[in-house]
């Protein structure tokens, strides 16, 4: 046994000892949604009474509402009353690594991913969760120290209610949209960070430091404050494909930015996008949206969007302090059967406000890939200004690309350009990388990497290195 | 004693290829032992980067009849990449741009890319950059360009000097050199004519494709072949590059045409 196995299988003892597994096993409710469903949700997490009001707020507005159709995807009807919304997500408990795909695994290998992360992305029995808690509760000392609250949204709800109570439903408000407002009803989990006053974090915030990360399933909501001069680098993903067996995936971002705070918020989603046929994999109905409430205040978003068989997720900013930036750059990678609608919303409120929008869809295999952007400027806005730039990237004649630009400005003295290209990827580079010895998979891989470098580089290191693997091995076998 | 010669390096026999069904090459015969330079001439539109594509591998020509061997293998059936790392460089007259990807990423992937295939240990990226270094200096190429991306905004001259540099990174057993000297300056001239030269072993063999004597003054041939429509009409010693700067083609379309 090497030590790696010994402390797993110490851990697995321990946790068993406490009646870990079994927790879980009772922890599920019955398939199906009405308002004691909502009720018994917020009982089981022993919510204050604001959250359930929240709650049954936003269920009766869902009631009401009906499932968006302008995006350009299609979408097959999803039975909002076969889903259990309070079965702890994780489904398997595989005993060892012997049980996981193989295919996953050669996957995970290929991203470079450790051991005993991969047994905890492959959800293999407890094994490195109790690493993680560990790196967590350092993690947590040195964050507390500067007065930094990170936590799961359960917890953040037991132990700081009144800052939850403050923020929640500021950006995307209960009835915002169909999933948000499902979502706001029947959510599970999340993260829930705060960073004081004057504070820059340390170090980069990622959910993969968060007990259950890999579990918290198909309702998450994240809200992240950030206080006066505060600075924030968030990281969000799983950065290897989860086999869900639940389909919907409806979670909801919130990010607060005060005056001269600045949030960066990071993704990289690689769900499971079905097999080669389009059977299977994740429908992705994501509410993400900051408030650049302070003046000068910044929230960034970068996005690298490669998993899930439809995605539908338009990250935006609200900017309403004067002097305010927002950003998004997004690198989207459809293949197969893959459907991705995503984009961004900017709307400036506040003088002198600026955004810029960098998008890079990659289409491939019989997939369809549309850009939806929504650049506004009210009438109060003056002297801001926009930049967006939209380019697609076609690997084949069987894919589809779509630009959908919604352009407003209401005042003169703002200047909104916008972007455009399509490009096919040339045979004429794929054959001169062949020609130098390096064949065609890794030659697409580069040439992608090259035309996405723009949004990567915004990543922090070790996630680019990862994106970098991940857009390489997303489109295998989409050529030839 | 046993000592293997390989008495010839490329043997084209016959060789016809098409593209979008119009026959471009028309029966090609050509053999390269190993030490020798070859040169081709021809006038425009005669075949010539056509002949070099296909020896490449470039997909969208179609070979209809013929074969061609290279170092005992039958060339056409390898893939275009694994030519390459068996050895066979093509120079390309016109270098395309990838944006977005650094040379110095792209340049140490394919040397990698070669070692792995011999078996050879991959180098690191110090190791790499030592290497380059070196190749550098052989071709005075800026160190400007190896942070750019491939070919990215490199003048016609610069993108020449690329070639002939990768070439000096991957050393080839035969190098196909497709009008590399069009574009250079008269300086360029001769240091690309001079890393050519150095990187000469009796093991390696050349083919030249050029419009014009001067390259051939430095880099000389052991025979020079004119191609016209398709064809191999004519091969001899090096003063037929002479012959035809003096004269043109139009003799030799002449020739032909009876
Ligand atoms: N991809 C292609 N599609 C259509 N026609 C082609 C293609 N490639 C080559 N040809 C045609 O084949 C003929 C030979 O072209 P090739 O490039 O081999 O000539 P060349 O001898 O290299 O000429 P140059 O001296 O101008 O470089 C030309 O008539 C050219 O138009
Ligand atoms: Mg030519």
């Amino acid at each position: 046994m090497t030590d790696q196995d010994k402390i797993l299988a110490e851990v697995t003892q321990n946790e068993y000892k406490y009646g870990f597994f079994s927790d879980i096993d009772t922890d599920i409710i019955d398939r199906g949604l009405n308002e004691e469903v909502v009720r018994t949700i917020s009982k089981k997490k022993n919510e204050p009474d604001f959250m359930l009001e929240f709650r049954l707020g936003a269920f009766r507005k869902w009631q009401k509402m009906k499932m968006p159709n302008w995006a350009y995807l299609k979408v097959p009807p999803i039975d909002f009353q076969d889903i259990s919304y309070y079965a702890a997500p994780k489904k398997k408990e595989l005993k060892s690594m012997d049980e996981v795909d193989p295919e996953l695994l050669d996957t995970f290998n290929k991203l470079g991913i450790p051991l005993e992360e991969q047994k905890h992305l492959a959800g293999v029995a407890v094994d490195a969760v109790l690493d993680s808690v560990s790196v967590k509760t350092t993690f947590k000392e040195v964050l507390a120290e500067q007065g930094i609250i990170f936590c799961s949204f359960s917890e953040a709800l037991q132990e700081h209610p009144d800052l939850v109570r403050k923020y929640i439903g500021q950006a995307v408000p209960v009835a915002d949209n169909f999933f948000a407002a499902l979502n706001s009803a029947v959510f599970s989990d999340g993260s829930f960070c705060y960073i004081p006053k004057g504070v820059r974090c340390p170090m980069e915030l990622s959910t993969y430091f968060r007990i259950n990360a890999a579990n918290t399933g198909q309702f998450e909501r994240t809200l992240i404050v950030a206080d006066d001069d505060s600075y924030v680098s968030y990281l969000e993903g799983c950065t290897a494909p989860m086999r869900d067996e639940n389909q919907l995936h409806a979670a909801v971002v919130e990010i607060i930015a005060l005056d001269r705070a600045e949030v960066k918020y990071s993704t990289v989603q690689n769900w499971y996008p079905g097999d080669k046929n389009g059977k299977g994999g994740i429908y992705n109905f994501v509410t993400k949206r900051g408030i650049c409430r302070g003046v000068s205040s910044k929230i960034s978003w970068t996005q690298v969007e490669t998993g899930s068989a439809i995605t539908w997720k338009y990250p935006s900013c609200i900017l309403i302090g004067n002097n305010s930036v927002g950003e998004f750059n997004s690198v989207a990678v459809t293949n197969n059967h893959q459907q991705a609608d995503t984009g961004s919303k900017m709307i400036h409120i506040g003088k002198n406000t600026k955004s810029t929008i960098v998008s890079k869809g990659i289409s491939a295999g019989k997939s369809e890939n549309s850009y939806r952007g929504l650049v506004k400027v009210l009438p109060g806005a003056i002297n801001s200004r926009n930049f967006s730039q939209c380019d697609s990237l076609l690997l084949n004649d069987t894919c589809g690309a779509h630009t959908f630009p919604y352009i407003e400005v209401g005042n003169k003295s703002s200047i909104v350009e916008h972007e455009a290209t399509t490009s096919k990827i040339g045979e004429d580079q794929i054959f001169y990388c062949n020609q130098r010895g390096i064949d065609t998979e890794k030659a697409i891989g580069m040439i992608v990497n090259g035309y996405a470098k723009e949004v990567l580089n915004k990543l922090p290191m070790e996630f680019a290195v990862e994106a970098q693997k991940l857009l390489q091995i997303s489109l295998e076998g989409s050529v030839g | 004693m046993l000592k293997i010669f390989i008495l010839k390096m490329l043997s084209i026999k016959d060789l016809y290829v098409s593209i979008d069904g119009m026959e471009i090459l028309k029966g090609i015969n050509l053999e390269v032992k190993p030490g020798e330079i070859h040169a081709i001439m021809g006038p425009n539109g005669s075949g010539k980067s056509t002949l070099a594509n296909v020896l490449a591998g470039k997909e969208e020509y179609e070979v209809t009849h013929g074969e061609v061997t290279y170092m005992g293998k039958n060339l056409l059936e390898m893939a275009p990449e694994d030519r390459a790392k068996e050895g066979l460089f093509l120079s390309f007259q016109y270098p395309v741009e990838i944006p977005g990807v650094p040379m110095v990423n792209f340049l140490k992937t394919a040397v990698n890319e070669h070692r792995k295939y011999h078996n050879e240990k991959e180098l690191t990226a110090g190791e790499f950059l030592k290497f380059m270094r070196e190749k550098m200096d052989l071709v005075e190429m800026r160190s400007q360009l190896t942070n750019r991306s491939v070919n990215e905004g490199f003048s016609g001259g610069e993108k020449k000097k690329n070639e002939i540099f990768q070439m000096a990174l991957l050393e080839p057993k035969l190098a196909i050199l497709d009008e590399t000297d069009s574009g250079l300056d008269i300086d360029a001239l001769k240091t690309v004519a001079h890393g050519v030269n150095a990187l000469r072993k009796p093991e390696n063999a050349t083919i030249v494709v050029t419009h014009y004597q001067r390259l051939l003054e430095y880099i000389v041939p052991d025979v020079v072949h004119v191609l016209y429509k398709g064809k191999i009409v004519k091969s001899a010693g090096k003063e037929l590059a002479l012959q035809l700067e003096e004269k043109g083609y139009d003799w030799i379309k002449q020739e032909n045409e009876n």
